[in-house]
């Protein structure tokens, strides 16, 4: 076992039904780096994504097989504890989902969950979270405000720092910035690869450039396939297969 | 210039949406007209805050029974709303497809239960295990409240349910992928979401349980005193305007209306809340 392996992914297919939304994913990902996941619509990424913390799960007609080693423990089997498992694998969503309540406890809601309560410790942690999420200078003053009322750029960085509240392992973004400007798809990005040497992080973009600039790894998914997964630079400047070739380059998708 | 024929249609269909309207400003000018000038000729004070009914003798005070509605729908709520509330919950977070499909319409199939039919089950049932178990006479305030209570499930249910079910999804996924389990996630943040629906849903409630009348006449005991215990009898306004009304002439029926008068106000003011309460919802999502 590899240490510095926090995915291995042997085997796993997703299917909606009989929609086969993934099938034959053998993936590996690195500890403490990121993991960009690049394709078109439907190819499989989110998927992918969603398989990692099992929230496929919550998908009434969902079926999941093969294996998704997490630290070489195999989160698929059914008396696995999922609760602890999004603990350690928290998850940013592509449409910024601020809980219906204030900064603060949007922030202390994972803390809470866990049974932490002191005000003190979590005032601390809030302030830890949001400084890493690049959002502290701008709602310091603010934290009681609803989160509602930020601005979207700012709800997806409180949704980041929400999910470092928790203190994961991994993080899980999908589509982060799909909806934002630049400005706040640049402030995300320099928390990303602030965040990578603490974290094993895995993002899902629809953006090439945007996973050219800011991950290790590229994986490419087309139709509920790997095409080719291998370092970034490689997988834009010299990729193995001419599918890969054509979708980075902008030919198709 | 529209045909004649789709002219027709419209005038008729605008007569027919404003007839509802018209019934309902014809009833309120109606009791108003003969119940206001009553209660200003009384004393208001004399009618509303003195306990004393004995319309023969020209004293017609309605505080018992204003205090038997407010205790008789208070307790209609104790009992409703909890329940209510958490059949919605269970019905939308936690039960699955096939348990719904059942369980749902045989909720709406409540709703349609002729209230006679619950105030026979409270007089043959209910009242008899009260009296056995608790003592008093049976009929009381207990035994309207658990009844009343049971008449206000669907109401309570079908729209916390309706306000439960418009959560966005992606608030659950939200709570659910930050290690929540399925409680955590739907009291910290699906109940904070929904608690405007929920509220509306509770006032509804009320206002159908200060409105019922058949089936408190037949379980709540009818007598016109302030209630001590839970266990006493006692006479709601609905109550007693059905059950004098057809004998009420002079001021005794005008007193009758002045009550009626009471009734609509209070109920209004209920149903005033609750959509005050919805539409706080639909402004903030």
């Amino acid at each position: 076992m590899n240490e510095a392996v926090k995915f291995s992914v042997r085997g796993l297919e997703v299917r909606f039904g009989d929609v086969v939304a993934l099938r034959g994913i053998d993936l590996e990902v690195p500890a403490r780096s990121i993991l960009g996941a690049i394709g078109p619509a439907g190819s499989g990424k989110t998927a992918f994504l969603r398989a990692l913390n099992r929230l496929n799960d919550l998908s009434p007609n969902c079926r999941v097989t093969g294996q998704v080693l997490l630290d070489g423990e195999d989160i698929n089997r059914p008396e696995y504890d999922v609760v602890r498992l999004r603990k350690r694998v928290g998850m940013v969503f592509a449409l910024p989902v601020p809980l219906p309540m204030s900064i603060f406890d949007n922030v202390t809601y994972g803390p809470r969950l866990s049974g932490s309560r002191k005000r003190g410790q979590l005032q601390e942690r809030v302030e830890r979270s949001l400084r890493a999420a690049f959002l502290w200078e701008e709602v310091k003053d603010r934290l009681d405000m609803s989160g509602m009322r930020l601005s979207g750029g700012q709800q997806q960085r409180l949704c980041l720092a929400r999910v470092l509240a928790m203190e994961p392992e991994v993080i899980l973004l999908d589509e982060p910035c799909s909806g934002l400007d630049p400005v706040s798809t640049s402030r995300i990005e320099e928390a990303l690869v602030a965040l990578k040497s603490d974290y094993t992080i895995v993002l899902v973009t629809n953006n090439t450039k945007q996973a050219a600039r800011v991950a290790d790894r590229t994986v490419f998914f087309l139709t509920g396939e790997v095409i080719e997964c291998g370092p970034t630079a490689q997988i834009f400047t010299a990729p193995r297969d001419q599918r890969t070739n054509d979708y980075v380059s902008g030919r198709f998708g | 210039m529209k045909p004649v024929g789709e002219r027709v249609v419209e005038w008729t269909l605008k007569g027919l949406a404003f007839s509802a309207l018209a019934s309902l400003l014809l009833i309120a000018v109606f009791i108003f007209m003969e119940g206001a000038p009553f209660m200003v000729r009384l004393g208001v004070k004399d009618f509303l805050f003195s306990s004393d009914w004995r319309p023969q003798e020209g004293h017609y005070g309605i505080f018992a029974m204003i205090v038997a509605s407010v205790w008789v729908t208070l307790g209609a709520m104790l009992v409703g709303a909890p329940l209510g509330i958490a059949g919605a919950v269970f019905l939308n977070e936690f039960a699955p497809e096939s348990v719904r499909r059942v369980i749902k319409p045989m909720i709406e199939l409540l709703a349609g239960i002729p209230s006679v039919v619950y105030g026979f089950i409270g007089v043959m049932v209910v009242a008899p295990l009260i009296r056995e178990h608790l003592g008093g006479a049976g009929l009381s305030v207990l035994a309207a409240a658990l009844i009343l209570g049971v008449m206000i499930l669907p109401t309570v249910i079908s729209i916390s349910s309706d306000a439960i079910g418009s959560v966005p999804r992606s608030y659950r996924e939200g709570a659910l992928a930050l290690g929540a389990t399925r409680w955590q996630s739907v009291h910290m943040v699906v109940l904070k979401a929904a608690r405007s629906g929920i509220a509306a849903s509770v006032i509804l409630g009320m206002g159908r349980a200060v409105g019922e009348t058949m089936a408190v006449i037949m379980v709540a005991g009818n007598a016109v005193t302030i209630p001590h215990s839970p266990l006493d009898s006692v006479c709601t306004l609905t109550a007693k305007i059905a059950l004098e009304m057809g004998s009420a002439v002079g001021l005794h029926r005008q007193a009758l209306f002045a009550t009626g008068v009471v009734l609509f106000i209070g109920i209004m003011v209920l149903n005033g809340l609750a959509m005050a309460a919805m539409k706080k919802r639909s402004a903030r999502t």
